[in-house]
C-alpha cells in the first residue's frame, strides 16, 4: 500500500473518484426504489376507497400513534447525520455511539409497525379483507422491509466499525447507508399524509 | 474523503430537522382540530408534504450542492418526470375509466362490480 501511495500520488484522488462513482450508482438505485413507491402509491390511492364492506383508514388507523412513529423516524435521521460527521473526525467511539442509537430508533420505528400491522391481522382485517387494505399493507409494509433491511445494514457497519476501523471501503459504506437512510424518511412523510392524514379525514 | 456529504453541517441539519418537526406538527394539527375542510384540506396537505419532502432532499441528502456536472440532481429530476407520468397518468386513467363507466357510486372501480 505505501509503494503503491509512493508509486501513484494521485491515489486520494483516485479514492475520492470511486467514491463519486459509487454514490452515484446508489443515487440511480435510490431513483429507481422512488419509481417503485410511486406506484405503489398509484395503487393505494386509486385503491384507497374500496373497501368491500371493510373497515376505511378512518376506523383503523390511530392519529397519536403514527405521529410518534414518525417522529421516532424522523429522529433517526438526525441522528444518521450524526453518525457521519463522527466518522469524518474518524472518532470511532462516537460513530459507533451514533451508529446504535439509529439502530435502536430505527428498531423501535419497525416494532411499532409490525405491531400495528398484528393487531390489524388480528382482527380480521388482514390484506386480504378488501382492495384497500391489500393496497395499504404493500405499500407500508415495502417502507418497513426497506427499513428493516437498513438495519442489518447498520448491524454489519456496527461490527466491521468495531474490529477493522475505518477503511475507505467502510467510509463508503456508511455514505450509501446515510443516503438510503435519508431517502426512507423522505418516502415515509407521503405515506404518513397521503395513507394515514388522508385516511382519517 | 466523504465527498457527497462535504458541504454538511450539524447547523443544517439541526435547521432541517426542526423545520422537519414544524411541518409535521402543522399537518397533524389541521387533520387532528379539523382547521380545514375539503379541497382546501387536501391541498395544504399535499403542499406541506411537498415542502418536506424539500427541506430533507436540500437540508439532508444534500441534493443539488454537489460539484458541476450536477448529474445527481439530473437524474433526480428525470426521475421526477417520470414519476409525473407514472402516478399522474394512472390516476388520471383509472378515475376517467371510473367516470366513464360508473353507474350510481361515484367513487371506485372495484366497486363497481359489486
Amino acid at each position: 500500500m505505501n509503494t503503491e501511495i509512493a508509486m501513484h500520488p494521485n491515489l486520494a484522488l483516485h479514492h475520492e473518484e470511486t467514491y463519486e462513482k459509487t454514490v452515484f450508482g446508489f443515487w440511480v438505485y435510490l431513483m429507481t426504489d422512488c419509481l417503485l413507491f410511486g406506484s405503489l402509491f398509484a395503487t393505494f390511492i386509486v385503491l384507497s376507497h374500496a373497501t368491500f364492506g371493510g373497515p376505511s383508514g378512518k376506523e383503523i388507523f390511530s392519529l397519536p400513534y403514527i405521529l410518534a412513529e414518525t417522529f421516532v423516524l424522523l429522529t433517526s435521521t438526525y441522528t444518521c447525520g450524526f453518525l457521519g460527521f463522527a466518522a469524518r473526525k474518524k472518532e470511532k467511539t462516537k460513530t459507533l455511539l451514533w451508529l446504535f442509537v439509529t439502530f435502536l430508533l430505527g428498531l423501535t420505528f419497525v416494532v411499532m409497525e409490525v405491531r400495528e400491522f398484528v393487531l390489524l391481522v388480528l382482527e380480521g382485517n388482514g390484506w386480504s379483507r378488501s382492495g384497500f387494505l391489500s393496497a395499504y399493507f404493500t405499500l407500508v409494509g415495502t417502507h418497513g422491509t426497506h427499513v428493516s433491511f437498513g438495519l442489518i445494514w447498520m448491524l454489519v457497519l456496527f461490527f466491521q466499525i468495531l474490529f477493522r476501523d475505518f477503511t475507505h471501503d467502510i467510509r463508503r459504506r456508511m455514505m450509501c447507508l446515510r443516503l438510503f437512510w435519508h431517502f426512507l424518511d423522505v418516502v415515509w412523510i407521503f405515506i404518513f399524509t397521503f395513507v394515514y392524514l388522508f385516511g382519517v379525514i | 474523503m466523504e465527498e457527497h456529504f462535504k458541504k454538511a453541517t450539524a447547523r443544517s441539519y439541526t435547521f432541517g430537522f426542526a423545520s422537519c418537526i414544524i411541518l409535521t406538527l402543522t399537518a397533524y394539527f389541521l387533520v387532528f382540530y379539523r382547521l380545514l375542510t375539503g379541497y382546501a384540506l387536501i391541498l395544504t396537505l399535499s403542499g406541506l408534504a411537498v415542502i418536506q419532502a424539500i427541506v430533507q432532499l436540500v437540508f439532508f441528502l444534500y441534493l443539488g450542492k454537489e460539484r458541476k456536472p450536477r448529474i445527481n440532481l439530473l437524474t433526480f429530476l428525470f426521475m421526477a418526470l417520470v414519476l409525473v407520468v407514472i402516478v399522474g397518468g394512472s390516476l388520471w386513467i383509472m378515475y376517467s375509466l371510473n367516470e366513464r363507466t360508473m353507474m350510481t357510486h361515484p367513487k371506485s372501480p372495484t366497486e363497481r362490480s359489486r
